[in-house]
Order: C-alpha cells, then structure tokens, then sequence
C-alpha cells in the first residue's frame, strides 16, 4: 500500500517536470526512500516547494537575486502568477518576488515535496 | 520653530532655503524599498519638506526639518532605497555617495535613520551590518510595529540592540505610532548600547546567515504570512478575475481622467478668463494690458488648467501604489509590454500619457530600470494627450462630413479620430521596439517585482504626495510657458509701427511664419497655419487661438468664422495632413521641460523633439501628396 502511494507521488513529482532536464537522486535513509530532483525553478508548478541549490546567472544579477532573498539554500515555494504564467510570484524568505520565466529558468531548486494545486 | 508660522499658513512644500547642505549637520533616512521608509519621512517632517534633483542626475532629493519636542530642528534627508551598500544602480550610488560623505554638495550625515520593516526583519537585516560599519551613530528603526503585531509577530528589542551594538525602536510609521523614541534619538537622549565590532561582509550568503544568527538571538518569530494580501492576490492574480479587475481600474482611471477632470479644468478654465477680464475692466488699455493679459495671464492660464489632470492622476497612482495594486498590474501587464521590449511598469505611466504627458512622464519614476524608463518617457508623448483634442476637434469639424460609416455606430468624424488615436499607439510601439532593439537594449536586467502587502493608503502620504506633484508641476513646467508666452507676444507686437501694435502680418511672428512658408507649403499650408504650427510649440492647443486671433483680425475672415476660413485656405490634403503633424509632432514646451528635468539634460529632450519633428513632417508630407 505503502509503495504504492509512493510510486504514485513520484509520477505526480515526473509529470511535474517533464520536458525539463532532471536528475533524479534515490537516497536510502533508513527504512525511508528519500525523493530528490533537480529542476529549474520555472518548472514549479503552483504551491511546490524547493530549496533553491544554485543560480546560472552572471554576478550582479545573482546577487540582486540574493539580496532579495533567493539564497542558495533558501526554500521557494511557487506561487500565483500572471495570466499566462509569467511572471510568477515566489515565496522566499518571507517576501513575495516576482521572476520572469526567461529568469527563473537559470535557477536550479532541490525539489522537497510535491502537492497539487487543487 | 521661528520659521514655522509660514509652514502653518499652508505655505506648501517649498522650504526658505535647502535645509540639507554642505555645512548642515543634517541626518539621513534610509533603508530597502518597501519598508516604509518614505511613510516616516512624511510623519517626521509633514510639510516642512522640499523635493529637488540631485545636481546631474534623475535622482529625486527629499530634504526636510524635523521639529524636535523641546523646539529644535533637526534636518533631514530621505535617500533613495537600496538593498545593499554595494552600489550598482544610480540611486544606490547616491546612498552610497551621501553615507559616506563622497558628494560635494552634502555633507556627510552626522547620524542615521535605517528603516527596516520589522515584518521581513531576517533579510531586512542585512542592510544593518555595511550601515552600521560606516561607524556613524543610527538607530535601528523597526517599522510596521502593527503588521507584526497583529500577524504575531515578537522579538527581543533589549536582545537585538545588544546583538547590533545600537540602539533599536520598533514602531510603526503608518499609524504614528513610537516616533517619540526617533524624537529622543534625534535629540540625542536615547541610551546607547556598548558598541559591538561587526563582520564586514561582502559576499551575500554570509550576510545573510549574520542576520539570520542576530535574528535568532533577539528571538525574532516570524509574523505568519499576511492573510488578507494572500485572500486578496486571489482574486486580483486569478487567471479570470484578475485581468477583468485590471481591466475595470484602467477604465477607471481613463474615464476618471476625460470625465471628471474635464469638468474640474473647465471651472479652471473659467476662473482663469473670470479674472482676466476682472484685469481688463481694471487696467486701461495699454501695451502692458496686453502683455499681462495675452502674455502671462493666458500663458500661465494654459499650463494651470491642466492641473485639475494632473492631481487626479497623481491620486489615482497614488492609491494604486500605496495600497500595493500597482505591483499587481505591473506584473499582469508584463507579458503584454514585453512583446514591445517594455515592462509592466511601463503600463501606467502610458495610459496616463492619454490624458497629458506631462504627469505620465512624472510617473515613470516607479519604473527602476533606467533604459526601460528612458524609453517609456520617449514615447509617451506619442500617446493622444488631451491637448490634441481641441486642434482635431476643429479640423475634423471643418473638413470631414459628418456621415455615417457603420450605421449609426460609427461616423466618419468618429473614425478619423479613432485613426489618430490608432496612429499615436502605432507609433509610439514602432519607436518602443526600435529604440529597445538600438540604443536602449537593455543589458539584461532580470526583470524583479516584489509584491508589497496590500495596506491601505494614508490620507497624509496621499496629500503630501499631490502637494508634492502639484508644485513640482505648477512651478517647473510653469516658468517655461510663461517665459515662452511673453516672446511669442512680443514677437507678435514688434516692429511698432507708429507706436502701435503692427498687424499679425507685419509682426516678427508673421514674418517668422512667412519665414518659415517654403518649408510648410510641401504639406498644404499657408503661412497663417505656419504661424500656428510655431506658437503651438508653447502647447499643442494654443495653435486653435492663435488661429482664431489671426483670422480675426481680417474682417473677411472674421464674418465667415474659423472652420469656414480653414476651408478656404486649407486643402482637404492638408487639413490631413496638419491632423498628421499634431499627431507625431512633440508641440509642448510642458513636455520638453518635464523631459528635461527627468533625464537630467537637454540631449533626450532635443533628440526626441527632432525624431518627433521629422516623423510629423514626414508623415504629414506623404499625407497631403497621397490625399492632395
């Protein structure tokens, strides 16, 4: 049962990101299976998580970027956006910043959990 | 207080002399954007306040005096926000410049006001340890008390003072709530902690986890996240609902703008010719009647009708920014005006630009990146301002047939208006996606939008804020005109011909538009019109008078009325093209100066007069060949 339910999140987490580049990281911690993946922050859908990991952009954009918050380490969690989709608002570090897609496409997230937006 | 009295009388925003100067031990406020910083600034100092430019730069001065309880005053400055003290932008680099007392014109600060909103105090921080290092004396001001309070919020203030060596007031700006603890600082009576020797970091990561270490001694809890601003973006960010209320406060804004200022710049209007003729009953006819009342009165009197516009914009943004919408449709509209190379914050200021160019270039000032901003000033007098209004209205009733073209739907006067509406947009979007493709690419700034919690405005900052624009308005683009105005009437009263006035004709202006005949004639017009085209570089609609006075000095004209005269003199082709050239031409002397003063230089505005002027004659020559 227990497998199950955790094979269907893991294609809830895929059909998350397809398209997208991903690397998927199965880590045995104890008796849990512990879940990890490697996406642009574009590709969060609405209400998921990540831990940013790393931005791809030159110096001074990565730092405005961290001046507001988007620290690698920090969590991010997807918000509302625009009609269409960009820009999208991010939660971060108690702020709400809006990204366009062009953006956030350089910003790699460490996936923690997934939740579909209703 | 000795200069007060003058304050209390209403007397405006404008201060006997710049309370900031190079001698001045003045102290000065700063902090991130969005922490309210501006909101205290306001409290502290209400109308004693001045704005002016830094010398050289667009960057807007706020100087004020802050009376302390005991009598004293204390200047003050408001510096432009920043998120950090390593300067990339021109505003930054004037924070910077001041703080460390780089600027020639400013003394260095001899203390600090860093406002931080309490609300957001982890990454807030940051800012303290760079501001701190300069080693001049600052208080820690922790702003929206209330916010954090009520979304339960609470930290260690005695803690957080420890931790930063500093002293720290939590309090709330918006409703006024703890200023006496900046008063007692000011005055110098607060309690100072042992100072603490702080990391200076420059790499961000590690600023940020010293503030998130101070946060965590001072016990700092986090206020859970702002309730009524989540319920609230789901509605105006649904993907439905959202544009549609976008779309309900552009309509507002537009028909606020035609419908209710209209009326206000009527009355206006009306008061304006209510005391000239008050003047004219009271002074003998002179020369100097004349001059004061064709020349200054009228002049001054075209600019200060637009006022009524003016304040009601200024409300409108005003509203839309204070309670936070603006970053709202900012972000909705940035898809659209990224298809033109612009931003969402573009969007206002040239929806703003239908009603007058002037306040809309003002407004451009929310607009942070700078390449994006020089070109939304570029083209927005390219929008159909007001102003064109009156010169269409009168060619379009001479020389177009009132018939109808869809029915009754739409009739052909109806439709040429629309086609110039049509016309300004097209090339307003043309000279937007060249410029954003040439000269101003941008150097590929993200595009970051924070979204502020929604609050509501405060009736103070709302009225400061149109006091503010007002005077700015009246007094910049006010001299101009009126310097403009009394050329053109002496130009229209030399050479005297036996002390007399000459007629328009034989005036400097007629011999100027005689001048200036060969270069108009290849677009259809005499040199009547030409003398228009000349005046209407003062104001758009000032071509309307000029035309009027100039066919009512021929008695022939005069019988047969203006739209009658304009038939006889003007071919349909060039009555065409004279609506081509008003659509294109940058006629308004407001704009050239209000351009001046935000680009900091006559380059953009000559540039951008010069583009307009070929792009007007250009269009109004291939016009009256295709037409004539």
């Amino acid at each position: 049962m227990a497998a199950k339910k955790r094979k269907k999140r893991t294609e809830t987490l895929d059909s998350n990101f397809r398209g997208a580049h991903t690397e998927t990281m199965l880590q045995l911690g104890g008796n849990k299976r512990e879940l990890a993946l490697l996406a642009p922050l574009v590709d969060l859908a609405r209400g998921d998580a990540a831990t940013l990991e790393k931005i791809d952009l030159p110096n001074d954009e990565a730092r405005r970027l961290m001046e507001l918050g988007f620290l690698p380490g920090t969590r991010i969690t997807a918000g509302l956006s625009a009609p269409g989709g960009d820009p999208r608002v991010f939660q971060v570090d108690g702020s709400e910043i809006a990204l366009r897609r062009e953006t956030a496409r350089h910003l790699t997230v460490r996936v923690e959990k997934s939740k579909r937006p209703r | 207080m000795s200069d007060c009295h003058s304050c209390s009388a209403g007397s405006v925003v404008v201060l006997p002399v710049d309370p900031v100067s190079k001698t001045s031990r003045h102290v000065a406020l700063i902090g991130p954007p969005n922490s309210g910083k501006t909101t205290l600034f306001n409290r502290l100092t209400g109308l004693r306040q001045k704005v002016a430019n830094f010398p050289g730069v667009t960057v807007e001065r706020h100087t004020g005096v802050a009376v302390l309880p005991d009598g004293r005053e204390v200047p003050l400055i408001d510096l432009p926000g920043l998120y950090s003290l390593a300067p990339r932008s021109e505003d930054e680099q004037i924070a910077y410049d001041v703080l460390t007392g780089q600027r020639g014109d400013i003394a260095k600060p001899q203390a600090i006001l860093l406002v931080l909103d309490s609300t957001n105090l982890a990454r807030h921080l940051m800012l303290a340890a760079p501001v701190l290092a300069l080693g001049i004396p600052t208080l820690i001001i922790l702003n929206m008390a209330d916010d954090l309070r009520r979304r339960g919020g609470e930290l260690d203030l005695t803690a957080l003072s420890a931790q930063l060596g500093a002293p720290v007031a939590l309090l709330s700006a918006r409703q006024g709530e703890g200023l006496d603890q900046v008063f007692q600082f000011l005055a110098g009576a607060m309690p100072k902690p042992a100072p603490k020797e702080l990391p200076i970091l420059q790499d961000v990561p590690k600023c940020r986890q010293w503030a998130g270490r101070v946060g965590n001694a001072a016990r700092y809890r986090a206020p859970a996240p702002p309730k009524w601003t989540r319920r609230l973006d789901a509605v105006f960010l649904h993907p439905v609902a959202g544009p549609l209320v976008f779309l309900a406060v552009v309509i507002l804004v537009f028909q606020t703008i035609f419908n209710v200022a209209d009326p206000a710049k009527d009355v206006v209007d009306h008061f304006i010719h209510l005391t000239g003729n008050w003047v004219a009953a009271v002074l003998p006819d002179s020369l100097f009647r004349s001059l004061l009342l064709d020349g200054v009165w009228n002049g001054v009197g075209s600019v200060v009708v637009f006022l009524p516009q003016v304040l009601l914009l200024f409300l409108f943004i005003g509203i839309l920014e204070d309670s936070g919408y603006l970053a709202r449709a900012a972000l909705i509209a940035d898809r659209t005006m990224a298809k033109v190379g612009l931003q969402g914050k573009s969007f206002i200021p040239l929806l703003s630009a239908y009603a007058c160019a002037v306040p809309a270039i003002m407004a451009t000032r929310t607009i942070e990146n700078k390449r994006d901003r020089m070109a939304t000033i570029l083209i927005a007098p390219f929008m159909t301002c007001s102003a064109r209004l009156p010169v269409y209205t009168l060619i379009i009733a001479a020389f177009i047939p009132n018939r109808p073209v869809l029915g009754s739907f739409l009739g052909a006067r109806a439709l040429v208006m629309l086609g110039l509406y049509v016309l300004g947009f097209v090339a307003a979007v043309t000279t937007a996606r060249v410029l954003k493709s040439s000269v101003l690419k941008s150097a590929r700034a993200p595009f970051l939008l924070e979204m502020p919690s929604y609050r509501w405005p405060t009736l103070q900052s709302l009225g400061l804020r149109l006091l503010d624009r007002s005077v700015v308005f009246l007094r910049r683009a006010g001299t101009v005109i009126l310097l403009v105005m009394v050329v053109l009437w002496v130009m229209a009263h030399v050479p005297l011909v036996h002390g007399h006035a000459p007629t328009i004709d034989n005036s400097l202006a007629g011999t100027l538009g005689r001048t200036i005949e060969p270069a108009i004639k290849p677009l259809g017009m005499n040199w009547k019109v030409g003398i228009g085209l000349i005046t209407s570089l003062a104001a758009r609609e000032t071509i309307v008078a000029t035309l009027g006075s100039i066919y009512g000095m021929d008695p022939e004209s005069n019988q047969a009325g203006l739209g009658a005269s304009l038939q006889h003199d003007l071919s349909f082709g060039g009555a065409v093209a004279l609506l081509v050239f008003f659509a294109f031409a940058m006629q308004c002397i407001s704009t050239i100066a209000v351009v001046r003063r935000e680009t900091g230089g006559w380059k953009w505005p000559i540039l951008q007069f010069t583009y307009m002027g070929v792009l007007a004659y250009i269009g109004s020559f291939v016009a009256f060949h295709i037409l004539g």
